[in-house]
């Protein structure tokens, strides 16, 4: 499994000499092999992913989005992916199912007036949505794909990816806190913990730290600490903090990285960087 | 066990930090979690029980009306919001393994998570309500 990531940071696009390093683009990961690209969420890191693509990809491959909510980190590069505006070009876009209303409405409410000038309808691509359905395995291609739904404000999903014998968990809003019953002993009783269990890699929220997270309880994000104790309770072989905080520099983020992240855990620690590739 | 649905989670958490007992059953009425106000109605406490099969927990919960006649099963709130996916009320009396009875008025709803989906129902409590 071959992963790029375009845009590891929360909330919104921060950028500036402090957060260069780890990047300031929201959410954006690609995963690609020789036939398909797999997108996960369209942060603002997907018009660079957008860009980067080949004629020869934009040819042959087949193009997937898997939106894991609605938050506007999570979608506001979406109407400057290129591809879009592809006449003909096959892309699907996956995203949670919510009670009161559709996918097409949910992306609907992004393209077109006032917000964005392109409607939806007038998209040159040939754009199919797709509503996951929970806990229920999907295909695409080689990859099996299990969405569910997380404990974050809105209806959120994360995604267990497998392709071979690998398995990526990607879960970049999440408040495994919340609700677990003696956070992080009780796998039962803790979101996401189907996801990510025995994960090769498990890309995951760490928005806070400990002491900043006391104040925002019910927020939706987690601290560092509780995503590496998620982590451990999930048995995966490696972690990757996301979802930077755009109040964490990089000297903040490698501060926090020393102080926190313990060296004997039975697993590694990264920090996710824009702009860095991964191979499972 | 597998885990559980994020609005099980969510609801165990919401009925933890409650002063008012609380029942969550699955979709067939099956026990997974009363909270520690719950302990009084059930006779039971939690941490000894775990969750409980439908079979178990409703012979142990066993509500008559004011003549002392044992309520059939479909009359429960409970029962009435996992069948028909609606909320339900009703008042009865029910007896405490000590032998003492109370007046309990019951309110249930079913669990109903995004993409409509069915994953059980709660049952709220309240005690010393006027017959
Ligand atoms: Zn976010
Ligand atoms: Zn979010």
């Amino acid at each position: 499994m071959n992963l790029s990531y375009w845009g590891t940071r929360g909330s919104v696009p921060t950028f500036n000499l402090q957060t260069q390093k780890y990047g300031g683009n929201t959410p954006c990961v690609a995963l690609s092999d020789d036939q398909t690209l797999l997108i996960l969420d369209a942060g603002s890191g997907i018009r660079g992913l957008g860009d980067s693509i080949s004629q020869d990809m934009m040819d042959h491959y087949d193009i997937h989005i898997l939106i894991t909510h609605f938050h506007l980190d999570h979608i506001q590069g979406l109407g400057f992916f290129k591809p879009l505006y592809v006449p003909g070009k096959k892309i699907t876009i996956w995203g949670p199912p919510v009670s009161d209303t559709t996918l097409r409405a949910n992306v609907g409410k992004y393209f077109g007036p006032p917000l964005f000038p392109v409607h939806l309808r007038e998209l040159p691509c040939a754009l199919t949505l797709h509503e996951i359905v929970p806990q229920e395995p999907f295909y695409i291609h080689s990859y099996k794909i299990v969405a569910d739904f997380i404990c974050h404000p809105g209806a959120t999903v994360g995604y267990r990816i497998s392709k071979g014998n690998k398995i990526l968990s990607y879960i970049p809003d999440h408040e495994p806190w919340l609700g677990s019953v003696d956070f992080p002993n009780h796998a039962e009783w803790t979101s996401g913990y189907e996801l990510a269990k025995d994960a090769d890699l498990l890309i995951h929220d760490s928005h806070f730290t400990n002491d900043q997270y006391e104040g925002k309880i019910g927020w939706g994000h987690c601290s560092i600490q509780h995503a590496i104790e998620f982590a451990k309770l999930a048995n995966v072989k490696r972690l990757d903090l996301f979802h930077h905080n755009p109040e964490h520099t990089d000297e903040d983020l490698e501060e926090y990285y020393v102080r926190l992240v313990d060296n004997s855990l039975p697993f590694d620690v990264s920090l996710a960087r824009e702009g860095t590739n991964v191979t499972l | 066990m597998a885990q559980k649905e994020i609005e099980l989670i969510l609801s165990r958490q919401f009925a933890d930090s409650l002063d008012t007992p609380i029942f969550i059953t699955d979709t067939v009425g099956n026990l997974l979690f009363y909270n520690r106000p719950s302990e009084k109605i059930l006779g039971l406490k939690y941490e000894d029980t775990g969750p409980m099969p439908v079979d178990e927990w409703s012979t142990v919960f066993q509500p008559r009306d004011e003549k002392g006649n044992e309520l059939p099963p479909g009359e429960l709130p409970l029962v009435k919001s996992l069948k028909e996916k609606m909320p339900a009320q009703a008042n009865f009396w029910i007896e405490g393994l000590d032998g003492s009875r109370r007046f309990l008025s019951v309110t249930s709803f079913p669990i109903i998570g995004q993409g409509h989906r069915f994953l059980g129902a709660i049952a709220i409590f309240w005690e010393n309500v006027t017959e």
